[in-house]
């Protein structure tokens, strides 16, 4: 597969990101086709743990492209983001330089010609050698491009987002002492966000935006079957259903998908070929992670387990 | 299709989802790429390129399955009605139709379409006629008759008219069919102006409602209103909480932080290459609610506390106190169970008594006066309405002495303070806000106030 050209079909896209490991619903691979097709960064929004960050990754494997990771926290600034001097180092060269000093002003006898001559040596110290790049910067200039992830942008500062901005829609950073850096080849950016707080309309215009929620019960047993090699198909959709009916409870933290896949790892590690309500009971912690939740979803175990067999029977 | 798409970014913008230039051009753009062959690639394309939020999609994805489904004035809808019509009454005179398969030259346009029964011209001139009445300028049902009327003269419903005549004098069975057919015409034309209605009104209309519910009087809503007002409420909650959920650290420019700036510098020998500034910090709001639940007041309290207990993120504490002949902390009631029950409980243990405001007043000098700090804002909700009991202001004074600040909210308009039992003046004295709050609207910006004096 040519890794450099977008891929040609929306069907293309779906069997890539399969060979990656990662099964994606019509409306994902759409998203990820059209963001090679018209070059916008992808907005992931959805609920924790429903594969938003694993997207970014299979897309990278997929392509063979390094993934370059920016995780947000609050306070995060442009020093860690996009680029920083290398004060340290400054410091050093100064340090060394002094006694190039005399050299360099050697023939000037005014002090205005020796001023000419150090303009020529000013900028060297504000130049590239100087600049430690960060992640965002790194982005931009990797020759063979890369998927920038971008995550959890909603934890960080609504300064932050805003220069973001120059980054998404023209791939580009301007450092004020040496110019606009623009991207050798423009990377493939995926934002994701958990929807903490609302996030500009801005940043929002600039981006696809996709939304993730949990997936249909077929494609769910898809996704555990890629997932978890070594599981029966009659256990695999008794889990999927068995989780359906917990997520219709008013709990908390719904379980999501990666619960699912923890939770049908730890069924097969157990070796139980079958649902039952006994290693549903001792196990339901993996699934979730509040101890309310349980609470509430402990009595309904049993008739859910008879219904997710029936399930695994029937359909 | 270009114009097809643009029609359909103006009725997703009907639906509620903001569609800017840029973003049509996007949208433009990647539906060059995917194509219009499959409807659900093409959908999906709309969805992610032009709604922003998962409301929005689920708004936009109504609006593409109403806007798709039934090609809007084309195909479909409008000239099955028309050829329903006039395949009916062609059953009747089936030998006049046949000699009608060359319509007299001197009738118009439209007239010979009709008598003809041409499906795709008629539906074609409707669509033109549709554009050049700017059909999707629609905004208010009342709007109705006159692009009915647009559309048809449009059409040429006057020349229509003139041919009637002439053929009810030359021809009365033609004129009859001509007349069916006008009829049909006629009814298409309103339901292609009904669609529009829904396609491209529906932002109005619903703007046009809310901005009524949220200046309705909150202490006489009907029933079916209460629970309209109820998701009001939370969707004012929800701005709120994201307008003032993150304390703002606000920076005092200028001011370095000394021992911050040399502890970070330390490295390089205590040259100041990375400098720290001092910042302000900004407490969360405290508040303590004091909230009349007694006869015409009792519904406002409700929808009051509904809000201000859903503020969590915002609200750092809340301390609830609900009165009518004494007063009880009613925290735990609000925080633990579900809005009506918890309403309802508090009714029946303190609700619908006559207002005692001086007694209630005692009661949490008793027992509460300590949740009083200077981080506080004291709220009272109440139309300050004593029976002529005796109001003890003085308590009023303590506490606002004792507070940060003293919001009074009375849902009576200004007009009837200090009118009959009523001691707003008398308490006002010690209020640092007096204000009226009777709608949602009030509700909000009272609400609004008092979370940004801490910001």
């Amino acid at each position: 597969m040519n890794n450099n050209l977008p891929a040609d079909s929306i069907e293309a896209v779906t069997r890539g990101l399969a060979s990656a490991g990662y099964i994606a619903s019509q409306q994902i691979a759409t998203a990820v086709y059209l963001a090679e097709r018209i070059e916008k960064p992808i907005l992931v929004e959805g609920p924790a743990g429903v594969g938003k960050t694993e997207l970014a990754k299979a897309l990278a494997t997929w392509r063979g492209l390094k993934m370059i990771r920016m995780q947000c926290y609050e306070g995060l600034d442009e020093a860690k983001a996009l680029y920083e001097w290398k004060y340290a180092k400054q410091l050093l060269y100064t340090q060394i330089l002094k006694d190039k000093l005399g050299e360099v002003l050697g023939g000037a006898d005014t002090l205005s010609a020796a001023l000419d001559k150090l303009h020529d040596f000013g900028d060297v110290f504000f130049s590239k050698e100087f600049v430690e790049p960060r992640p965002l910067l790194q982005a931009l200039e990797q020759a063979k491009g890369c998927v920038l992830l971008v995550d959890e942008i909603d934890k960080s500062d609504a300064e932050f987002e805003s220069l973001l901005l120059e980054i998404l829609s023209d791939y580009q950073v301007s450092i004020p002492e040496l110019g606009t850096v623009a991207a050798v080849v423009k990377p493939v950016v995926i934002l994701t966000s958990n929807g903490e707080r609302d996030l500009s309309d801005a940043l929002k215009r600039r981006c696809l935006h996709l939304h993730i929620g949990f997936p249909e019960q077929k494609l769910e047993e898809r996704i555990v079957e890629s997932r978890v090699p070594g599981i029966s198909q009659s256990l695999r959709a008794q889990i999927v259903g068995f989780i359906n009916q917990v997520r219709a409870l008013d709990l908390k933290k719904l379980p999501s998908v990666s619960e699912t896949i923890d939770w049908a790892r730890v069924l097969v590690l157990l070796q139980s070929s079958e649902l039952d309500h006994e290693t549903v009971k001792d196990t339901l912690n993996v699934l979730l992670k509040y101890e309310a939740d349980i609470e509430t979803t402990m009595p309904q175990v049993t008739s859910f387990v008879a219904k997710a067999g029936r399930q695994g029977v029937f359909g | 299709m270009r114009q097809e798409l643009h029609r359909f970014f103006r009725a997703a913008r009907g639906a509620g989802v903001h569609v800017s230039p840029a973003e049509s051009i996007d949208a433009m753009r990647a539906v060059a790429d995917v194509g219009f062959a499959n409807r659900a690639i093409l959908r999906d394309t709309l969805l992610l390129t032009l709604a922003k939020s998962e409301d929005e999609k689920q708004a936009l994805g109504n609006c593409f399955d109403l806007f798709f489904s039934q090609p809007e004035v084309k195909d479909d809808t409008a000239p099955e009605d028309t050829a329903e019509s006039t395949a009916a009454d062609s059953n009747a005179g089936d030998t006049p139709s046949g000699d009608a398969g060359a319509p007299s030259p001197e009738l118009g346009e439209l007239a010979q379409m009709l008598m003809a029964r041409d499906r795709n011209a008629i539906a074609a001139a409707l669509a033109n006629a549709a554009n050049a009445a700017s059909l999707s300028d629609i905004r208010y049902f009342t709007q109705r008759g006159i692009f009915a009327t647009r559309i048809l003269e449009a059409l040429g419903i006057a020349r229509l008219r003139d041919d009637l005549d002439a053929l009810n004098a030359t021809n009365p069975s033609e004129a009859e069919r001509l007349n069916a057919a006008t009829e049909a015409l006629r009814e298409t034309v309103r339901d292609t102006v009904n669609q529009a209605l829904l396609l491209y009104g529906r932002e109005e209309a619903e703007n046009l409602r809310h901005e009524i519910l949220r200046n309705a009087p909150l202490a006489r809503l009907e029933r079916r209103q209460v629970e309209q007002m109820k998701a009001l409420i939370r969707a004012i909650a929800r701005r709120l909480r994201e307008r003032y959920s993150k304390p703002r650290k606000r920076q005092r420019r200028g001011h370095l932080d000394t021992r911050k700036t040399l502890r970070r510098n330390a490295a390089w020998g205590g040259v100041p290459f990375l400098t720290s500034w001092k910042r302000r910090h900004r407490d969360r709001p405290k508040i303590v609610a004091l909230c009349d639940v007694s006869g015409s007041v009792a519904q406002v309290s409700d929808f009051f506390l509904l809000l201000i207990h859903s503020l969590h993120e915002v609200v750092d504490d809340v301390r609830s106190f609900a009165f009518s002949g004494n007063l009880i902390e009613v925290s735990d009631i609000l925080d633990n169970k579900p809005p009506e029950e918890a309403m309802r409980e508090i009714m029946s243990k303190v609700g619908f008594g006559s207002s005692d405001y001086g007694g209630s007043f005692a009661d949490f000098e008793k027992g509460f006066m300590a949740s009083v700090t200077p981080k506080t804002t004291v709220i009272v909700l109440g139309d300050a309405r004593t029976n002529n009991l005796d109001p003890r202001a003085d308590i009023l004074r303590t506490i606002s002495e004792r507070a940060k600040r003293l919001v009074w909210l009375n849902p009576e308009g200004r007009m009837a303070w200090g009118w009959g039992d009523s001691e707003m003046p008398r308490y006002s004295a010690f209020c640092s806000v007096v204000r009226q709050c009777a709608t949602a609207k009030q509700l909000e910006r009272a609400v609004s106030d008092i979370v940004a004096a801490y910001q």
